[in-house]
């Protein structure tokens, strides 16, 4: 067992042997190291203005990733470089390549975001080759400027990247195998448990450890990204006791091809989890781009998003549609159950004392059968859903063979509407079938008006999202999408 | 040259042959090296003093309630609390309102109005520990009748502040003989400023009874204020200092006062350095917003589309105190007009009391609102007489020398609208493109397409004359380096940049010889809040009123020295011609010093020509105005409502602009943020009065790719202000953001299209996804085509 934590500052080793479990990386930042160029504009994920980069070892790459400083706990970045914008100069006192470009496209006003879209832009410019429009725009869509409208920021990123000639030539790039032997140094297979009093934070290295921590502390807040354990500090100053972090868990980082689908760690981030997602069920891709913004993908998990229980999260409605399954681990025994039936009723799910999510089971689709999912906000980018209706849909011949409807955000759980499925089985898939469905979705579904919609909004959407599944697969002309891949509309 | 001045200093090279970083030049930020290393300090960066304490606020939880108790023993026994404030604690008046009316307590005592209304506060030695034993408080509250919104305050009636009656003409006569009338309503949020740096002071005690403030705020001077009020002693006692905020917006116009004035109280009962600073949530709901408002119309119009008579009542939900409500609902009735010429007009404005947070300044002050609303009507006649809107538009443009008097009896002598809509039309496409987008929407049921062009006109100055008043401090040193500093407040807009260009262009030397400053009340006294767009209009004169004064120091001693007339003194770029001979800026410095010319002076500049008498409702509110217009393309799809914002060119006017490049930005985010108001930005309260949208999880201001995909923005050419500006420039701030008008009615006019534009749609703002699908499910319904056929049979 290790009972500090280790992590690169830049490239100097930092060692930490007495912290609070959910000492956040920007409080130390700010009040600790007086490191004062990372803002805070939020404490909850949403702004940008804090955002930094997390360098992880990739085999032999550094791979840099922005996330959330306000919201992220500095313990689990265990093994892990912080860069903030005060590293990214050169010795001789330049600008980095992405300070300059957004100095001379004119990217800052009152510059208090400036130095999270620095980072943003920094992680952009090692990501991958060649981004386009979308992908400069998904790099910013979690940081907000109130100043600039954004286009002389975009207009940085875009000369950034051309500037850019494939591979990024900084410093970072030219000394990035000495910072992976500095990484990988860090890595080990220990144990670490910090913190004192009642107030402690393990991150273990195998599944089994885990499994161990969790029946010897039964009420220990599992943490994974802390895109929502994080606001539970940040906003309502809980104090966790004890915290038993998911990412060093090899077993649970990994994603695993089979026969039948995808065997999704626990641990594994949206950003992580996409692309094999996507392979299998496009649309699902574009609904996870369209969760958080690339700061939150970056930390928050599915098993993550799974577990929480949120009524709004939106890969449950998704996981629901496709018939993925669950499978939770208890010191050695484990059982499954479909996603739908984790859920029992608001803030309730089928987890036992000690247990915890270890995998998701992804299976393939059908031959024929069509994914849809929609998420439905006031704003595209970093937004929680008012509704989100996902479908599986099997047409043979004109008939309905198989459907599977789950909506989020229309009941204190993601659910399936079972009435509108039984209105469209073995039914004639014909617009009459459809507003018959839309109809019966209102035996399923009595939704509540909040801040984010009225329950007349989310029930007259969540009918509407069974037409437009309806013309998307019935009319190979129609436009039918604003943002994202057009093309999944028809895939 | 006289032996006796001899100077160190070389001759200067002919070849200079320009100054970098002079007036009309594109010229970046002065900070943006520092804002992108984060080396850039706001005041939360500040090297923190030794023994600093923190301070948090305690709040109401009601929205309406008499206070029957406050126990605070748990919070003051909670641990590292060093102090626990309330009104008891206030040594002098407990008021922090702007215009000091004694209706705004710094710290409520027996009446709270509303939800998140500081109570008391909490002084610590960690902000975590203050912020832990705010939570500690008691209070017995019995509960009175909340009035949370317009249509309750209708009903309830009472006013923060008197309201305001612009007339000119017998509009009900007007109305009523007019060949159409119609009336209407028309409803628009409010609107939360999201600066991304949060309300800020940290205060520290100095000797006697003096006190140093560092507040993140557009209004040093008013801060000094208050808080010489609060703590009941003179203002040279208290220095404000601000170097730059991040991000203001208006909202730290008055809404800085209150956290200045508690951390400064603060420091002095514990007699240490205190900072405040409240948690994003807690700002939301604390500080004032955007006034929403409700307008009531009515109006007779010609055949033509030509408006005959108006009427408008404007209601506008101000929260508890007046704050600035007045003279934003004021601004509200000066741009009822937008560009449009009402022969015969009433407008009047009912500032209405709730029990929410006092809604205050917003970049365009009430001019917004008003904009919305003339808009509405332009449409609604529009839609009346089936025409296409912008024809009504340019049907009722003001005109040159004959229709052009305000509704508040100020003639509009600078009329350009006519001439650059007409520019924006032809270069946007206008025409063509909305014939295109009618083609486009007849073959798709599902994605509908809309555009709108709409004119900005916005009235430049402070209608309160007193404001209308700017100092500068200019110190030459003797090594030629000069030192700048003048009233006016970095918010991120550049007036740092452009008044240093100013000083450039005055002495001919380039910008880096021109040091910029923090704001401070020590250095200038008596200044005026950095709004109403007046801030380089204003400091640009006052600084360069300072400059003028030492330069004719310099004339008059070169031309004493070197025995020539003053015209033969001239100012070149880096250098200065006396006679025949040139010598260097730094060496004409250093020889004046050693003759003993005063090389430090101080500017003053107050706006000619303006005055305004509110109970008559006429004069001369403006000095001159700013013009734009905007065309924005939408699609929406009408099955729920979301949209994007396709394309949206801009033609707007800065006169001779200061800083192209600084001016350009002021527009592009202007724009954008005036997009958000009118579409997702939305303020919703629930049913006990608490803001529920007071974070960015909930409160959503347009993202990076909301902007619109296609945004082409230009600066009017060959403009030139009528009036004598600082170099001929024009105001820039506020203007642009009633471009983002477009937006919403480019949403309606693809709303619209779902019943063929034969019914005025009627969309409200903000037009979220939500109230875009209940128009388009209305119009279906008064259409009869509910049931749209969607796919192919």
């Amino acid at each position: 067992m290790r009972t500090s934590i280790r992590f690169l500052f830049g490239d100097e080793l930092r060692e930490i042997g007495e912290v609070d479990p959910t000492l956040t990386v920007l409080d130390w930042l700010r009040l600790q190291e007086r490191r004062t160029g990372t803002k805070e504009g939020c404490a909850e994920g949403d702004c940008g203005a804090c955002t930094v980069v997390v360098g992880r070892l990739d085999g032999e790459r550094v791979r840099y990733e922005a996330v959330n400083a306000c919201i992220r706990f500095l313990p689990t970045l265990d093994g892990c470089q912080i860069l903030t914008v005060e590293h990214l100069k050169d010795a001789a006192g330049r600008l980095h390549p992405t300070q300059q470009a957004m100095v001379d496209c004119h990217g800052s006003q009152c510059g208090f975001c400036t130095p999270g879209f620095v980072m943003s832009l920094f992680a952009l410019y090692h990501g991958a080759a060649n981004p386009d429009g979308q992908a400069i725009d998904d790099a910013l869509a979690g940081n907000l400027c109130r100043c600039t409208g954004y286009a002389p920021i975009v207009k940085a990123a875009e000369a950034l990247c051309e500037g850019r000639d494939g591979a990024p030539a900084d410093r970072f790039a030219a000394e990035e195998a000495a910072i992976a032997a500095k990484l990988k140094a860090l890595q080990d297979q220990e144990m670490v448990s910090v913190g004192s009093g009642g107030r402690v934070f393990h991150a273990p290295a195998t599944a089994a450890q885990m499994a161990q921590l969790l029946l010897d502390n039964p009420d220990a807040t599992i943490v994974s990204g802390a895109t929502d354990v994080g606001l539970w500090v940040t906003k309502f100053q809980r104090v966790l006791g004890t915290v038993v972090h998911t990412g060093r868990v090899a077993e649970l980082r990994g994603i695993r091809e089979t026969e039948a689908g995808l065997e999704i760690g626990a641990a594994v981030t949206y950003t992580e989890a996409a692309p094999a997602i996507a392979a299998l069920y496009p649309d699902f891709g574009e609904l996870i781009r369209r969760i958080g913004a690339t700061q939150v993908r970056n930390m928050g998990t599915i098993g993550g998003n799974v577990a929480n229980g949120s009524p709004i999260g939106d890969t449950p409605p998704a996981l629901i549609a496709a018939g993925a399954t669950l499978v939770l681990r208890r010191g050695d025994e484990r059982r499954s159950m479909p996603v739908e039936d984790f859920y029992i009723d608001y803030g309730k799910q089928d987890r036992r004392p000690g247990e915890f999510v270890e995998s998701i089971l992804l299976p393939r689709p059908a031959a024929g059968a069509r994914f849809r999912a929609y998420k439905i906000s006031k704003r595209f980018d970093q937004d929680i859903s008012a509704l989100c209706g996902a479908f599986l849909l099997t047409v043979e011949r004109g008939t309905v063979t198989a459907v599977r409807l789950a909506y989020g955000g229309m009941a204190g759980i993601p659910k399936r509407a079972a009435a509108a499925e039984a209105a469209l089985a073995g039914q004639p898939w014909t617009e009459a079938t459809v507003r018959r469905a839309m109809a019966a979705l209102s035996q399923d579904f009595t939704p509540l008006s909040d801040m984010r919609a009225s329950a007349e909004y989310r029930a007259r959407v969540a009918a509407n999202l069974l037409m437009k599944l309806y013309v998307e697969t019935t009319d190979p002309a129609a436009e039918t999408r604003l943002v994202g891949d057009r093309s999944l509309a028809h895939a | 040259m006289p032996d006796t001045l001899n100077t160190p200093h070389a001759p200067a090279k002919d070849t200079a042959t320009g100054v970098s970083g002079a007036v009309h030049q594109d010229r970046r930020h002065d900070s943006a090296h520092k804002h992108v290393s984060g080396e850039a300090v706001y005041v939360d960066d500040l090297r923190e003093p030794a023994g600093l304490l923190h301070a948090y606020l305690g709040l109401s939880e009601r929205a309406h309630a008499r206070v029957r108790s406050l126990d605070l023993s748990a919070v003051r026994a909670a641990p590292g609390v060093a102090a626990v404030l309330t009104a008891d604690d206030v040594p002098g008046a407990n008021d922090i309102g702007s215009m000091s009316l004694g209706d705004e307590p710094l710290f409520a005592r027996d009446l709270v109005q509303h939800v998140g209304q500081p109570m008391f506060l909490v002084v610590a030695a960690t902000r975590d520990q203050a912020r832990r034993a705010c939570k500690l408080a008691r209070a017995d509250y019995e509960e009175l009748e909340p009035v949370l919104d317009i249509t309750a305050a209708r009903k309830a009636g009472e006013l923060v502040f008197k309201g305001m009656t612009l007339k000119r003409g017998e509009s009900s006569a007007a109305i009523a003989s007019a060949p159409r009338r119609l009336k209407g309503r028309v409803a628009m949020g409010g609107q939360d400023h999201f600066y991304l740096e949060g309300q800020i002071a940290m205060a520290i005690p100095g000797e006697d009874e003096e006190v140093t403030v560092h507040s993140s705020t557009q209004h040093p001077s008013e801060v000094q204020h208050v808080v010489s009020h609060v703590l009941h002693v003179p203002s040279n006692a208290v220095t404000v200092e601000v170097r730059r905020m991040g991000g203001a917006f208006g909202g730290k116009e008055t809404q800085s006062n209150l956290f200045a004035a508690a951390a400064a109280l603060a420091a002095r009962i514990t007699g240490r350095p205190v900072k405040l600073r409240p948690d994003r949530d807690d700002d939301m709901c604390i500080t004032g917003k955007r006034h929403d408002f409700e307008v009531d119309y009515e109006v007779g119009f010609d055949e033509t589309g030509r408006i005959l008579g108006i009427e408008g009542e404007f209601l506008a939900r101000c929260g508890f105190s007046a704050d600035v409500s007045g003279p934003i609902t004021d601004r509200a009735l000066f741009h009822a007009d937008n560009s449009y010429y009402y022969p015969d007009v009433t407008l009047t404005s009912r500032p209405l009391k709730t029990n929410t947070v006092s809604n205050t300044a917003f970049r365009g002050f009430g001019g917004p609102q008003g904009m919305v609303a003339a808009e509405r009507v332009i449409e609604e006649i529009a839609y009346a007489l089936g025409m296409d809107p912008l024809d009504v538009r340019k049907r009722n443009f003001y005109g040159h020398g004959e229709r052009d008097v305000t509704p508040y009896h100020q003639t509009v002598e600078d009329n350009i609208i006519d001439r650059l809509v007409e520019e924006l039309e032809a270069s946007s496409g206008y025409r063509e493109r909305r014939a295109a987008i009618r083609a486009h929407n007849a073959g798709n049921p599902l994605l509908r397409k809309g555009i709108a062009l709409t004119p900005v006109k916005f009235g430049i100055s402070f209608t309160a004359t007193q404001y209308n008043q700017a100092g500068a401090l200019v110190h030459v040193y003797n090594d030629g380096s000069i030192h700048l500093n003048h009233g006016g407040t970095e918010m991120g807009q550049g007036l740092f940049t452009k008044v240093a260009q100013v000083v450039a262009e005055e002495f001919q030397v380039d910008i880096e010889t021109v040091r910029i400053t923090a704001t401070t009340t020590g250095k200038v006294p008596n200044s005026s809040a950095t709004a109403a767009s007046s801030g380089s209009d204003l400091n640009g004169k006052a600084a360069q009123a300072a400059c003028r004064t030492i330069k004719e120091r310099l004339v008059a001693f070169a031309a004493e020295n070197w025995k020539v007339a003053p015209d033969e003194v001239e100012f070149l770029p880096g250098r200065v011609r006396i006679g025949t001979e040139e010598i260097t800026f730094a060496a004409m410095a250093h020889l004046a010093y050693m003759a003993r010319v005063p090389l430090s002076a101080t500017g003053f500049y107050k706006t000619p020509k303006i005055h305004w008498d509110r109970a008559k409702g006429q004069g001369r509110p403006f000095y001159y105005f700013a013009y734009g217009a905007a065309v924005s393309e939408v699609t929406v799809d009408t099955l729920t409502g979301e949209y994007v914002v396709d394309r949206v060119d801009i033609l707007h006017d800065v006169g001779k602009s200061l800083n192209p490049i600084l001016d350009k930005g002021q527009i592009e985010g202007g724009f954008v943020q005036g997009m958000g108001w009118l579409t997702m930005e939305e303020l919703w309260w629930d049913g006990q009065g608490r803001l529920r949208t007071h974070a960015p999880s909930t409160y959503k201001i347009p993202a990076c790719g909301d902007r619109p995909r296609i945004f082409n923005v230009n600066l009017l050419e060959n403009a030139r202000n009528a009036e004598d500006t600082i170099f001929r420039s024009k105001a820039v701030g506020e203007p642009p953001l009633m471009l983002g008008i477009s937006v919403l009615y480019a949403l309606s006019d693809a709303v619209a299209s779902v019943a063929g534009h034969s019914l005025p749609p009627r969309l409200d703002a903000p037009a979220t996804p939500e109230r875009v699908l209940a128009a388009i499910e209305r119009l279906r319904a008064e259409a009869g085509t509910a049931q749209p056929a969607l796919a192919p049979a």
